[in-house]
């Protein structure tokens, strides 16, 4: 059987956007429309994310991390001309859940640092404050001054993508996944009997250990949290390499990858859906979106403009591992449509300067990708698997 | 001239995981699905109740080598059912009880300093410990940490994580988009920690929050419990809901404070404490008595005798006499994963005393577990149980109390719209918040004032 994916190449796509700040490029906090003194108040969140369901976006990210930002990948760098410091991603995702009702709520956790136990039912819970909206993006942390932060593990130097230490914080990461998933099945969904004849109020053979025992870590279980609305939320990850595909074909459910061209793109989607027949994985649809950092104008010009003015108060010209993207919405919809027939079903958009550009996402691509049949009109489903196309998956512990 | 009324204190405990939460009630409804949650939180805002309470557990109970199902089993994420109650309501504080043992600092801190800024200033941390390696099977470490050195690692961790709060002063953040300078301080959030427990160093990543840290609980009973309670925290979670064992654990912990340079007011005892309230003082005892049977079946007394004879005792009658056997004395207990179990130092004088008991007064197996434990504090009308929580508190048994309703997510609906008005009529209790943070409702100054001398309240 070949590798599954989750849309054809006509179907409609999907449409993310990574939150992050006040946008991804450095010098966005200075924009008039970036509000930066609003960063560490829920109101800022809040109206991010109702501006993405307004166009119906499939889900956000928020992005996070257990240190400073810096503009070195290794260590700080003392500046002070950049935003610096954040707030925790899971309870930011939290505090906005009540506030919308249908948008995915994807905040980012860093697996090295973190407890599975703690994850697991931190997202279990995401998904019961958002009734069945919640995702994780999975991260590594290979930063030296991370680690001291918890003075627990040093991280050698990294010196590329396919390096022995990143493969090693990968392994350990996709361990801590396996160990999250196992626990939201460690409740069945009918657990929870409450049987006054007997005086039960659980019945304890639907609830199972894990009984997890890894190279890094092992973990008994079960779940303090039951079974998640959705039975398993979203797990996602970004990758840019053999290793790290891998982790995406073995245990998420969307890849987030950074295609420069379709040929590239191409490329990647055949590795991991080779990586997913390795992994037994065939059967089980997988999402490939590409990410892109986008600059949004109805004028070419003025979107290549804004990119060099905010280049110029950076002191340097931008860069990124996605492709960066400067023109109108409906010149991205023409490439996202050409990525499309790569193979992704797909895209998570990375908003310049949020203030600007994620309005002209919902309001200008958004109506474009409709117009020519590629995006919908109206959510059609109550949670983030139902709007992915992915089913309520079955429980692994329960008895067939 | 009389001494002033002491205002009394209220929070709102979220029925959990154990057998006082009735579950068989038609009226029980979920204590998991959010919707429980912001119920109960806006009860007690409604109210002006002071903080909403969430109590941890990080591994399922077992006994006798099973996990243990007559309880409700269960219970979600604290900091991120928190942080969507933030969401739902204004003033309430959020107190959540985080472990020191199975978590670190950095990340503990981190996750306070978010939601107090995400609440706007309602943060508080009930810091307990926890050492069992029964727990620590489900974490990375395992049962790593001495029983003994439980509280000199929470005492530790307590302070680091105040290290890394106090790392940004709460002016660093410019964000001055013309002159483009985000930060005042290229080396905000700097902090070194070097220890026993934990040796760490770097930059905290979140500014200062609107109190600066969060309030800090504390609610462990032992002589180390109180000590760090009286050195380190701005209110105990106590479980001395009596007049007479309120007021003594009450002298006790005050007393202990003028060592650590503290006064009276910055520690405040807060009771858990349990009630049956109806319209006339017999209706209420009638139904106390009769939630005491919900809350011990025949099932939950046997269960319960076992913590202290530490041995099966499935095979006898909850409705017969007390077993004559004597107590299992040995280190491995039939009960793992519940902290009641140790209240019983010493298993065969409590049989003894307990068979006696039960002898006196004719009691079957189900009746001593009703009598013993589970009584409510308070049982009355509405105006019975307002003039003795206001009569517990002048006396000194208390600041206040911490509510625990038998029923989920409604058992606070009757308190709030019967008992509470009382107490603002007999004038101690709030009719207006005071102001918009916890440190507010509690009468606490911020850290960041000079001496800690200014209340937030004046």
């Amino acid at each position: 059987m070949s590798p599954s994916s989750p849309a054809s190449p006509s179907s409609p796509l999907h449409l993310a956007v990574a939150l992050d700040g006040t946008g991804w490029h450095p010098a966005s906090w200075r924009e008039p429309v970036a509000r930066p003194r609003e960063l560490f108040t829920a109101g800022y969140w809040a109206g991010l994310v109702a501006e993405a369901e307004h166009g119906l976006l499939d889900f956000v990210t928020f992005e996070d991390g257990l240190g400073l930002q810096s503009s070195h990948h290794a260590e700080l760098d003392d500046r002070t001309d950049q935003v610096r410091g954040r707030l925790d991603a899971v309870l930011i995702a939290s505090r906005v859940a009540p506030l919308s009702r249908r948008i995915g709520l994807v905040p980012t956790v860093v697996a090295t640092h973190t407890e599975p136990f703690h994850i697991s039912k931190a997202i279990a819970t995401l998904d019961y404050v958002s009734t069945g909206r919640a995702g994780l993006r999975v991260q590594i942390s290979a930063r030296p001054h991370e680690a001291d932060h918890f003075g627990r593990r040093t991280v050698p130097p990294v010196e590329d993508h396919d390096s022995p230490v990143l493969t090693d914080l990968l392994d350990e990461a996709a361990d801590h996944v396996e160990v999250v998933r196992r626990l939201w099945d460690s409740w069945e969904d009918d657990a929870e009997i409450r049987d006054v004849a007997t005086g039960r109020f659980v019945d304890r053979d639907k609830l199972h250990y894990v009984d997890f025992e890894g190279r890094h870590f092992n973990v008994k279980g079960p779940s303090i949290t039951p079974r998640p609305p959705q039975g398993q939320p979203l797990v996602t990850a970004l990758a840019h390499g053999t290793v790290p595909y891998r982790l995406v074909a073995r245990g998420a459910d969307i890849g987030f990858v950074t295609p420069h061209d379709t040929d590239q793109a191409r490329a990647i989607v055949a590795e991991i859906r080779a990586e997913q027949e390795n992994a037994g994985r065939a059967a089980e649809p997988v999402h490939v979106f590409g990410d892109l950092v986008v600059f949004l104008d109805d004028d070419p010009a003025e979107a290549a403009a804004r990119r060099d003015r905010l280049d110029t108060l950076a002191g340097e010209p931008y860069t990124s591992d996605a492709r960066i993207f400067t023109g109108t919405p409906a010149q991205l919809a023409d490439l996202l449509l050409e990525l499309r027939s790569a193979g992704l079903t797909g895209f998570r958009l990375r908003p310049a300067v949020l203030g600007h550009d994620l309005p002209a996402i919902t309001r200008g691509l958004v109506p474009e990708l409709r117009r020519r049949g590629a995006f919908r009109s109206a959510y059609e489903a109550g949670t983030l698997r139902g709007l992915l196309g992915l089913a309520r998956p079955a429980n692994r512990y329960a008895a067939v | 001239m009389s001494k002033p009324l002491k205002q009394i204190h209220l929070a709102a405990h979220f029925p959990g995981v154990n057998n006082t939460t009735v579950w068989s009630d038609p009226e029980a409804g979920s204590h998991i699905e959010f919707d429980s949650f912001a119920h109960f939180a806006r009860t007690a805002e409604r109210a002006r109740f002071d903080f909403l309470f969430l109590a941890e557990g990080l591994r399922l109970r077992e006994q006798g080598g099973e996990i243990y199902d007559l309880d409700v089993v269960g219970r979600p994420d604290t900091f991120t059912v928190l942080a969507a109650l933030a969401a739902v309501t204004e003033h309430l504080g959020l107190t959540g009880t985080i472990n020191s043992t199975f978590n670190e600092p950095y990340e503990v801190a981190r996750q306070f300093a978010t939601l107090d800024h995400l609440s706007g200033g309602r943060s508080a941390w009930n810091v307990v410990t926890s050492w069992d390696a029964f727990t620590g099977e489900n974490f990375r470490r395992g049962g790593f940490l001495p029983q003994q050195e439980r509280y000199s690692r929470a005492k530790e961790f307590l302070a680091t994580a105040h290290e890394l709060f106090d790392s940004w002063h709460g002016d660093e953040l410019l964000a001055d988009q013309a002159a483009g300078e985000f930060l005042r301080d290229a080396k905000a959030g700097s902090f070194v920690h070097t220890g026993h427990h934990f040796d760490i160093h770097g930059r905290f990543n979140v500014p200062r929050s609107p109190q600066g840290r969060p309030v800090i609980f504390q609610a462990g009973d032992s002589d180390e419990g109180r000590e760090f309670a009286a050195s380190d925290a701005d209110a105990i979670f106590s479980r001395y809901a009596t007049l007479e064992e309120g007021r003594a654990f009450y002298t006790d912990v005050k007393n202990r404070l003028a060592k650590y340079g503290r006064r009276h007011d910055q520690l405040l005892i807060l009771p858990a404490a349990t009630f049956a309230l109806a319209d006339t003082d017999a209706e209420a005892q009638e139904l106390a008595r009769e939630v005491r049977r919900q809350q011990v079946s025949g099932a939950t007394a046997l269960k319960h005798l076992e913590f202290v004879w530490n041995r099966d005792l499935s095979s006898y009658d909850p409705d017969g006499p007390l077993p004559d056997i004597d107590p299992a004395v040995g280190d491995h207990h039939i009960s793992e994963g519940r902290a009641q179990v140790r209240m019983y130092r010493d298993p065969l004088a409590t049989a003894r005393e307990w068979r006696e008991l039960a002898a006196a007064h004719h009691w079957s197996i189900r009746d001593l577990v009703i009598e013993t434990g589970n009584r409510q504090n308070f049982v009355g009308s509405p105006e019975t149980i307002a003039r003795t929580i206001d009569e517990y508190v002048q006396a000194d048994a208390s600041d206040g109390f911490i509510l625990v309703p038998h029923i989920t997510p409604t058992g606070l609906d009757a308190f709030a719209d019967k008992v509470v008005p009382l107490l603002q009529e007999r004038g101690v209790f709030r009719t207006e918040y005071e102001g918009p943070t916890l440190r507010h409702h509690l009468g606490l100054a911020h850290p960041d004032d000079v001496g800690g001398e200014r209340r937030a309240a004046s």
